[in-house]
């Protein structure tokens, strides 16, 4: 009863707030900082990484160990780090941007987070068990992810709650943007952010089951008695890869699609113009997401498909240049006779879409088959799905919290320091990953621990960057601490040119907002 | 070693700017720059380096001519000059062009990609065959035509590896047993795995596949200029992933022809030594070479393995018990673990050695020796 009564107060104090809450600020707020932690926990293995390759010859740890690592990092920042992150801004905005009091089912809501801690905490432990953690790479293919000791077990099990919690959390996205939108919301009239988050979810309710079959098939090979993926029992390891990349691809998008709805709400923030395009940013969206369902097999080029297959593939993959273009096209469209100015927030996007379509425009080249033959496994694909993920997602999410946190915490955070933090973030970016697509198109694979002499200079600029890198977002969490903490105090709209129903409420924005629908005209 | 960071940034500086103007120019030397593709000597080599350079060019320039506008508005649409923020949001034949005209530019790139990869692809009417199989972590050449058969391991020293030594020109990329290929012949590749997934790949004659275990995949390459051309293993496949190097030496059909009578004697005298009755002596020096070359990567040089994934040899209940279950197990490995079936990979008299150092030595004393005739039963 107590707790009952607490329930309802304006502030529940303590740790059962956190614990029981079924509000969507809190709970993205826990979202947040359990992404914000992941961050971490991920970023410290990729810097165990790159002190391994500073230099040729092994140094500081096993090439066990170094595989692990890079299993490790891929799966904490992929479903640990991003997915979480814009699970958090979800439940922070969405209800805010169309009207709503709350999410549609808040007390899954509640359960879809508390999912997550527990997951990564058997994920990590993983690597502390007799044999170790996962070591087969974040695609744990088989046979490679049949051998293995029982950490492999644990990051299945891992990837089932987390899925569970992706699927649960997506119900909930749709049920409120379907349900709850303040009259006169139409969908046409929704914030972008929203939309990619419509689209996101249905793109998740799709994939993660796949992925959630592939993994179990996967643990009954491993242990009781079956040959899915066992060429000697009848089975087929190339199987696995379909499956796995049929929800590995649309996975991307996952990623990707809620930082478009970010730059979208930034960039006309700070244009002080309305988008360009909104309804072909809609489809754009919609069509990535579909196509992102049909070139699944452009990772698997070299498995020996038949030439229908490698062509099909190829060219639906190209056509994905043609949405994003738009997309592009529409963000500067957006930008260009504006009156712009730059804060930290703007600063992001604009690195993010110009750095994003670096990794789009080498995205492109990966999808010509016959040169994937040469740039497959090598560097270039891991300088391309960083300047994908890091560039189009993480800067998404820094520009996004620079954005919001004035709204979430009723203080302006330090845009001296915020900028310093940018400005530091996207030069160490680029010099940790550039220097990538040299190694890759000169001949370096991916996952090794060690390399050949001639890889040695770009591997310590990639080094070097990449310790900037890391040691920045430790700056990152200090400005996060000082703005909660205190600072100027936050107008409602915060920003001169924001337009939106979040910025019609107080800042810091109430425990309840919007009980009472806003008429929108 | 702050003096050796200031001398690898001049060079990296030296490399950037003597590389940028080259590697736009294919068929220059541009290997040594390592901003590009290595140096093709196959046609098809050539014309993935041709295709590749194209489309990255297309690529560098769309993205310089759209972000030009983006960064045009960024300085003169500021606020900070007192621009006035336009109202426009939507315009239908600009939205229409910025959609065909990508979609054309794609359809440019698809002709001659769609043209290279049929050609990639025909691996009819070959000169010669060559199977591949993967192991972890070495590969195994099979020449059907000449009747041959070896492994290619890492050559490098464990000691370079560690940093105990100075590390050698070819550091990683160099093997024991290379593969011999006449030049000018056209070379057919069948591929397949043991016992996880491997793909061979040679950067220089623009050949890469994966090779699956169940699976058996081809392609081909036709080598202009004899030459040492190095590669990789490119696809995670354990532990030492980073360990299988793969070395093509490219030599005329004279030449390629003396190589392969020379192979195939060694292999004959191999099975003759393998046929008789071994001295304790001889088993344990064969033994131990053996043991260096096929078990050490897994259960270590003492024997001790790696806790929770191989299996020490040191004090293990097989060493110790009776020897027909100890040959079990290397003869015909262990399914869903690392243990592969090395009756494949190894003849008698080498199976009899190793299996007689397992018991012998690394700290075990089992006492009894096995020779390869018992091995041969067993077959």
């Amino acid at each position: 009863m107590a707790i009952a009564a607490a329930h309802h107060e304006e502030h529940p104090g303590g740790l059962t707030r956190w614990l029981f809450t079924t509000n969507h600020k809190d709970i993205g707020t826990l979202y947040l900082w359990f992404a914000l932690i992941m961050f971490f926990v991920g970023g410290a293995m990729a810097m165990v990484i790159r002190a391994e390759l500073f230099q040729p010859g092994m140094q500081i740890i096993k090439p066990e160990f170094f595989n692990q690592m890079t299993t490790v990092h891929a799966l904490v920042m992929i479903f640990g780090g991003v997915m979480p992150a814009f699970v958090g801004l979800a439940n922070w905005q969405i209800p805010m941007m169309i009207g709503a009091p709350d999410m549609a089912l808040p007390r899954m809501n509640n359960w879809s987070f508390w999912l997550l801690p527990p997951a990564a905490t058997l994920l990590i432990m993983s690597l502390f068990v007799t044999g170790g953690g996962p070591a087969a790479g974040w695609t744990i293919y088989p046979p490679l992810s049949i051998q293995g000791g029982m950490g492999m077990d644990f990051a299945i099990l891992t990837i089932h709650m987390l899925g569970f919690s992706s699927i649960l959390g997506s119900m909930n996205i749709i049920a409120t943007i379907l349900n709850m939108r303040a009259p006169g919301m139409t969908l046409m009239k929704m914030p972008l952010f929203v939309w990619t988050w419509l689209i996101t979810a249905f793109l998740l309710l799709a994939a993660i089951p796949v992925l959630a079959g592939a993994v179990t098939m996967l643990l009954t090979d491993r242990h009781f008695g079956t040959s899915f993926f066992d060429a000697a029992g009848g089975g087929d390891p190339v199987m696995f890869q379909h499956v796995f990349w049929f929800f590995g691809h649309p996975e991307v998008y996952i990623l990707v699609l809620p930082a478009f709805g970010v730059f979208s709400q930034i960039i006309p923030t700070f244009a002080r113009k309305p988008l360009f395009g909104y309804s072909s940013m809609v489809f754009a969206t919609a069509t990535i997401a579909f196509l992102s369902f049909i070139v699944w097999a452009h990772h698997m080029y070299t498995v020996g498909m038949p030439m229908a297959g490698e062509l099909f593939f190829m060219y639906s993959t190209m056509l994905i240049a043609v949405p994003t273009g738009v997309k592009v096209f529409n963000w500067i469209a957006t930008m260009w006779r504006g009156s712009m100015s730059f804060e930290t927030p703007m600063l992001y996007a604009i690195a993010g879409v110009f750095l994003f379509t670096i990794g789009g425009l080498s995205g492109l080249m990966l999808a010509i088959t016959p040169a994937d033959f040469q740039y497959h496994d090598t560097y270039f694909v891991v300088a391309h799905f960083h300047y994908v993920i890091f560039a189009g997602s993480v800067l998404a999410l820094m520009g996004a919290a620079y954005f919001w946190l004035p709204k979430w915490t009723g203080h302006m955070y330090n845009e001296r320091l915020g900028k310093l933090h940018f400005w530091l973030t996207t030069i160490s970016f680029n010099v940790t990953f550039f220097p990538q697509h040299f190694l890759g198109l000169a001949g370096m694979p991916r996952r090794i621990p060690d390399y050949a002499l001639q890889f040695t200079e770009f591997n310590q600029i990639s080094s070097i960057g990449a310790f900037v890198l890391g040691l920045s977002q430790l700056l990152f969490l200090y400005i996060v601490v000082q703005t909660i903490k205190g600072g100027k105090q936050a107008t409602d709209r915060v920003w001169e040119g924001a337009e939106g129903l979040e910025w019609t409420v107080p800042s810091p924005a109430p425990y309840h907002t919007f009980a009472t629908a806003p008429q929108v005209k | 070693m702050l003096k050796s960071c200031v001398t690898n940034l001049k060079h990296i500086l030296y490399r950037l700017f003597s590389g940028m103007g080259m590697s736009l120019v294919p068929g220059l030397a541009f290997a040594e720059y390592g901003l590009n593709f290595q140096r093709p000597v196959t046609a098809i080599a050539h014309e993935l380096l041709w295709l590749h350079n194209a489309i990255m060019i297309i690529c560098v320039a769309i993205l310089v001519i759209v972000f030009s506008f983006m960064f045009y508005a960024i300085i003169m649409h500021r606020k900070g000059r007192g621009h006035q923020a336009a109202k426009f949001h939507d315009n239908t034949t600009l939205e229409i062009v910025w959609t065909v005209i990508p979609f054309i530019i794609l359809v440019v790139m698809a002709v001659p990609s769609t043209a290279t990869l049929l050609k990639m692809d025909d691996t009819s009417n070959p000169d010669m065959t060559v199977q591949i199989v993967g192991y972890q972590w070495k590969w195994k050449y099979e020449y059907p035509e000449q009747d041959l058969s070896f492994f290619s391991t890492l050559s490098t020293p464990r000691e370079q590896i560690e940093n105990e030594a100075d590390k050698g020109d070819n550091y990683l990329l160099e093997v024991d047993n290379p593969m011999v290929l006449p030049v000018g012949k056209k070379i057919r590749f069948v591929l397949t795995a043991d016992d996880v997934i491997h793909a061979w790949w040679v950067p220089q004659l623009g050949v890469k596949k994966d090779a699956i275990p169940g699976y058996i995949n081809e392609m081909w390459t036709q080598i202009d200029e004899p030459g040492t051309y190095r590669g990789q293993c490119a696809e995670l496949c354990g532990k030492d992933h980073g360990f299988m190097p793969i070395v093509v030496e490219a030599v005329s059909e004279e030449e390629f022809a003396k190589w392969a009578s020379v192979q195939k004697a060694k292999m004959v005298a191999a099975e003759a030594r393998a046929a008789k009755t071994w001295s304790r002596d001889e088993l344990m020096e064969r033994g131990e070479q053996v043991y260096k070359q096929a078990c050490v990567a897994c259960h270590g040089a003492t024997g001790a393995g790696m806790s929770g994934l191989f299996p020490a040899i040191t004090g293990s209940k097989i060493a110790k018990g009776p020897v027909a279950g100890h040959l079990d197990i290397v003869l015909n490995g262990k399914s869903g673990t690392a243990m592969s079936a090395f009756k494949a990979q190894l003849n008698d008299g080498d199976l009899a050695a190793v299996v007689t150092y397992e018991r012998n030595a690394l700290g075990n004393k089992a006492g009894d020796l096995v020779q390869p005739a018992e091995v041969k039963a067993l077959r």
